[in-house]
This record gives structure tokens, C-alpha cells and sequence, in this order.
């Protein structure tokens, strides 16, 4: 059981059905996974219906489903902040698709380099870097905070996007290096007696087979930096750059019982891309995950 | 001799943002174990305070509410939310119809629950007026406001925890393929029980994935913000019952500007995690199977 199985799996393992192992009462099995479901789901069915309903029924409608539906949560809630709601959805936008960027050029190069190549020191490198992995985090974020500070870089996005053009994230690395160690050598080899130098083995060979990692690590990077909030909080002070979690934490401060209904509209939008990214995504998950993890 | 310096060129190169970004992770490192030892605000130039940030810590009430708030947090949501992790996978891996569909609704919460959007709902859910309460109702119960009452307030973000099940059940369930059905089948034959049979096959041959579950989930877990920022609007309250670690160190560090003493703060908090992994290592030679 290696780091990466348990690791890459935590999405999708590759097989669907498997052969019963013993059987049961499946009837009362599928009563009590479904009761599970309702449970876990139920949160999420909340808001959204509450989302639906008028401000005046959120109280006195306690069904799931609205007696009168209402799209006006949405047009209030989306001009009730300091902002249209419109700047926070192309800020976030904006770091995730960049931090998406960094990660897929910064860390296959570094993958590329601890996978494929022989050079000095790559050993000690490649331990350091799994030591990166477990670090926590909070441990780096006051001297962080002073040097982004001397480099005029607060209420900028560069705090949050520059880490991600600079392989920091471990997990990934160790992603593709898996999935690249998996690759034949013979490509490499093949590509060098063609007379291909290490660069274009690595853009034109090895890129295009590591497509489903990238996309494992697109998906990955995607929930992750939508649903950011220290960061932002940390080094964003001017509402106009403002991401969508911390714009949502303004409903906090007018925490009038009048507006529940477009909080949840708010809060609905902004999870809908990511259950959209998991939804459309499970089928290139699994693929990036049973190449990298399971033989 | 020169081709093995021309690899080595070509793996610096590549490896060259990734050295960047070992500068942006080593330098803070180090640098914020020596402001753990100053006197800092930004403003002015750090002064040596020695000890004097490390002395503070025994009078300060307000960090041990953290600390147990944090230790609480950790120590009753990560064993909780496991266990239930295993028994829905082990409920799964029975070849259920519609697998595909239930790992799925059980998974996606793992997703969001980081969110601000999920924990300000989750205020409202454990609100006065909340679901929880409106089920209550029909039984003729009051409960109270959960979400702010200082009694309850944390368990409501445990229940959010172990909400997020889902993704070390994925994990036990990919672990759980890897059994052979044969061992259950021989065992069957000997004639086993269930629970024998969980307790001599399935526990030791996931024990590898229980015990990488559980650090990655205690090291996470010690590091909790998101939940303790949002559901008390920053305050940590109601009552100080939800200043989590992390978001101590935040109000000293950045609301503040004590910075010397949030460096040590973090390094207090290093220690414990790496406390716990350690011992969490250890205790591993007693229960975790590896077979080879």
C-alpha cells in the first residue's frame, strides 16, 4: 500500500461493480444507504430551496419544497453587497484559472525533472519535497505576510497566484511523477535517437500522454482555489478584488433575518461550479487516478 | 563528463521553479522561527525578546481555550468521522447496485464543506429557528440556537466533519479491492463470524490506509480556520467555544500585529502536530500491518 494508491484513490477507484462478496437483505441495505443520502444531501436541498423561497415564507414554509417560488432572491443578492455580484465571479475566476495554469506548467516541469532525468542531488531534492507536503502551513504565514508586504504585494493577486507558478504544492508533483514513471522509457529513448533534447521530449512526448493527470490536478486546483478563503482574507482588502468566499462573509455583517433568502442564492452560485466541475469531471478523475495510483 | 553535466543542467532547469518556490517555503521557515523569539509589529524593526513570547504562553488563558477547543475538535471528529468512513465503505464494498451514484452523494460534501458558503449555512441550520430545530419541533422539543450557544457551538462543526465522510471512504473503499475475496471465502469456510472475520482480515490489511488516513486527517484538522472564522464571524465565540487554533493566531498575528508572538504561536502549534504524528508513528508499530 503505497502513498499513492491510498492518495490518487481518495476520487474514484477504477472498478465499478465488483463481485458480491456475500450476500444480504439487499432491499434494507439500499433503504439505509438511500436514508444516508437524503441526510447528506439534505443540507444542500435546504439551501437551495430556501434560496427559492420569499423572504416573507422562509420562516413560515418549512417544506423542501416552495409553496411559491421566487427567482428574487437572486436579483436582490446578487447587487447586495458592496459589489455587483458579477466582479467577485470573474475575480475568482481570474486566480483560478491562472493558479490552474501555474500548477500544470510549474509542476509537471518539476515532475518531468524528478520522473524522467538523471542529475545530481535528485534524491535529496525529491525527499525535500515530500517533506514540503507535510508541512503545515500555518507555520510560514507571518514571515510570508512581512515579505509579501516589503514587496508591495498586499491587496494584489500575486500573493495567491506567484506559489502556484512555483511547484509548491507537493501533492501535485508527486502526482505526475507517478503517472510519468508509469510511461515507457522507450519514448524518452525513442524521442533522444530522433534527436530530441530533454525540452522538446518533455512538450512534445511526454506532455500530451500526461493529459489525464492534468486533469486530475486541473479538477483538484479548481475546487481548491475557488473555495480558498484565508489567503484571500489574509492579503485582499479592497472589496473590488474581493473572490466570491470573501464577498459571501459580507452577508455576515447585515445579518438581517431579511436576507437569508439571498445569502443562499449567493451561496448557491457559488457552489454550483464546483458540484458542475465534480459532475463533469468524475469520468477523467478516474482515469487520471487509476493510470497514476492502481497498477 | 559532460553529457552528466549536461543532465544535470537540464534537471536544474526544469527543477527551476520549483527551487523558487523552496525559497518562498525554507526562508519563511527559518525566518519565522527567529521572529518567534522578537518583539515585531510590522512597523519597526524586530527586537530579540529571547523566551519572553514562549513565557507569555503560560498566562495566556485565551490560547489554552484554544488549544482545548482545537484538541477537542480533533480528537472527537477525526476518529468519529473515520469509523463512519470505513462502515459506509464496508456497507459498499458488498457489491451494492448504484454504487457509482452513492459514493458519489456521499463524496461531493467533502468538496464543499470547506467552503464559506457551507458553513454559513450550516449557522443557519443549527440556527434558532433552523432544520434541526424544525424537526425537533415535531416532537415537541425547543431546542436551542446551536450554532450560538457556547455549549454546543463546537459540536455543530463536528457534525460538519464528519459530514465530509466521504472522501476517506473512497479511499477505504479502494483499499477494500485490494483484499482478496478469497481470504473471506476461506475464512467463511472455517466457519468465522462476521466480526472475526473484520477483525483477522479486513482491519489488518487496511490498517496501512486507516493510519495514512488518520495523520493526514489529524494534521488537517489541527490547522481548522475556515469553520471557526465563519460560524463566529471571525470572534471565535460564542464564549471563545469556537477560537480554534489557527484562528487565535490569526487575531494576534493580523488583527494585532503581534507578530512575534503569532511566529511562536505557530511553532507552539508545530510542535504539537509533530508531537501527535510522532506518536502516532510509534503507536503505529503496534497495529498497522504491513504485508508484503
Amino acid at each position: 500500500m503505497t502513498l499513492t494508491m491510498t492518495r490518487d484513490t481518495s476520487v474514484e477507484p477504477p472498478v465499478d461493480q465488483p463481485p458480491p462478496k456475500r450476500r444480504r437483505p439487499r432491499f434494507l441495505r439500499h433503504v439505509l444507504l438511500s436514508a444516508v443520502g437524503v441526510l447528506m444531501m439534505y443540507p444542500l436541498l435546504w439551501m437551495i430551496s430556501s434560496s427559492l423561497k420569499p423572504s416573507n415564507t422562509v420562516f413560515t414554509d418549512e417544506s423542501l419544497w416552495p409553496a411559491v417560488v421566487d427567482l428574487g432572491n437572486y436579483a436582490r443578492g446578487w447587487t447586495a453587497l458592496s459589489e455587483p455580484f458579477e466582479i467577485y465571479l470573474v475575480n475568482s475566476l481570474v486566480i483560478v484559472i491562472l493558479s490552474i495554469i501555474g500548477n500544470l506548467l510549474s509542476c509537471s516541469l518539476a515532475a518531468y525533472a524528478f520522473a524522467r532525468l538523471r542529475f545530481t542531488g535528485r534524491k535529496l531534492f525529491f525527499a525535500m519535497m515530500l517533506g514540503t507536503m507535510m508541512l503545515p502551513g500555518h507555520v510560514l504565514v507571518v514571515p510570508q505576510y512581512v515579505m509579501f508586504d516589503r514587496l508591495e504585494w498586499l491587496n494584489t493577486y500575486y500573493p495567491l497566484l506567484v506559489p502556484h507558478f512555483l511547484a509548491t504544492n507537493g501533492f501535485y508533483i508527486f502526482l505526475m511523477v507517478q503517472f510519468m514513471r508509469s510511461l515507457p522509457q522507450e519514448l524518452d529513448d525513442a524521442a533522444r535517437i530522433d534527436g530530441c533534447g530533454p525540452f522538446r521530449t518533455f512538450w512534445k512526448v511526454i506532455m500530451p500522454l500526461c493529459l489525464p493527470a492534468f486533469a486530475t490536478t486541473a479538477i483538484f486546483t479548481f475546487i481548491s482555489v475557488w473555495n480558498e478563503f484565508f489567503g484571500p482574507l489574509l492579503y485582499l482588502t479592497d472589496p473590488e478584488l474581493y473572490t466570491v468566499p470573501l464577498a459571501l462573509r459580507q452577508f455576515m455583517d447585515s445579518e438581517g433575518q431579511s436576507q437569508w433568502g439571498e445569502m443562499f442564492a449567493m451561496s448557491f452560485l457559488s457552489l454550483a461550479p464546483v458540484i458542475g466541475f465534480f459532475i463533469a469531471g468524475q469520468k477523467y478523475l478516474v482515469k487520471g487516478i487509476a493510470t497514476t495510483g492502481l497498477r | 563528463m559532460t553529457a552528466i553535466r549536461r543532465q544535470d543542467r537540464a534537471g536544474y532547469l526544469f527543477l527551476l521553479p520549483w527551487f523558487g518556490g523552496m525559497v518562498f517555503m525554507i526562508v519563511p521557515f527559518f525566518a519565522s522561527l527567529y521572529l518567534a523569539f522578537t518583539d515585531y509589529d510590522l512597523l519597526t524593526a524586530p527586537t530579540w525578546a529571547g523566551l519572553d513570547n514562549f513565557r507569555r504562553m503560560f498566562d495566556d488563558a485565551k490560547l489554552h481555550q484554544s488549544l482545548k477547543v482545537t484538541i477537542i475538535y480533533t480528537v472527537v471528529s477525526v476518529p468519529l468521522s473515520l469509523i463512519v468512513a470505513l462502515a459506509v465503505a464496508m456497507v459498499l464494498d458488498r457489491g451494492v447496485r448504484g454504487l457509482a451514484i452513492y459514493r458519489s452523494v456521499y463524496y461531493l460534501p467533502s468538496l464543499l464543506a470547506g467552503s464559506v458558503a457551507i458553513v454559513m449555512l450550516w449557522r443557519y441550520i443549527f440556527g434558532y429557528n433552523g432544520i434541526v430545530n424544525d424537526f425537533l419541533s415535531w416532537f415537541g422539543i425547543q431546542g436551542p440556537g446551536w450554532a450560538s450557544d457556547p455549549r454546543y457551538a463546537l459540536s455543530t462543526l463536528i457534525l460538519l466533519h464528519i459530514w465530509t465522510f466521504g472522501s476517506p471512504m473512497v479511499i477505504f473503499l479502494a483499499g477494500l479491492r485490494q483484499i482478496p475475496a478469497m481470504y473471506y471465502e476461506a475464512a467463511s469456510m472455517d466457519g468465522a463470524s462476521g466480526w472475526r472475520q473484520f477483525r483477522s482480515i479486513t482491519l489488518p490489511l487496511l490498517s496501512p490506509i486507516i493510519f495514512f488516513n488518520l495523520v493526514q486527517a489529524l494534521i488537517a484538522s489541527f490547522q481548522t480556520f475556515t469553520q471557526g472564522y465563519v460560524i463566529s464571524n471571525g470572534t471565535g465565540g460564542p464564549g471563545e467555544s469556537t477560537l480554534f487554533y489557527n484562528l487565535y493566531l490569526y487575531q494576534k498575528g493580523f488583527a494585532e500585529f503581534d507578530m512575534g508572538y503569532a511566529s511562536a504561536l505557530a511553532w507552539l502549534l508545530l510542535v504539537i502536530i509533530a508531537g501527535f504524528t510522532a506518536v502516532n508513528f510509534l503507536a503505529a508499530r503496534f497495529w498497522v500491518f504491513y504485508d508484503n
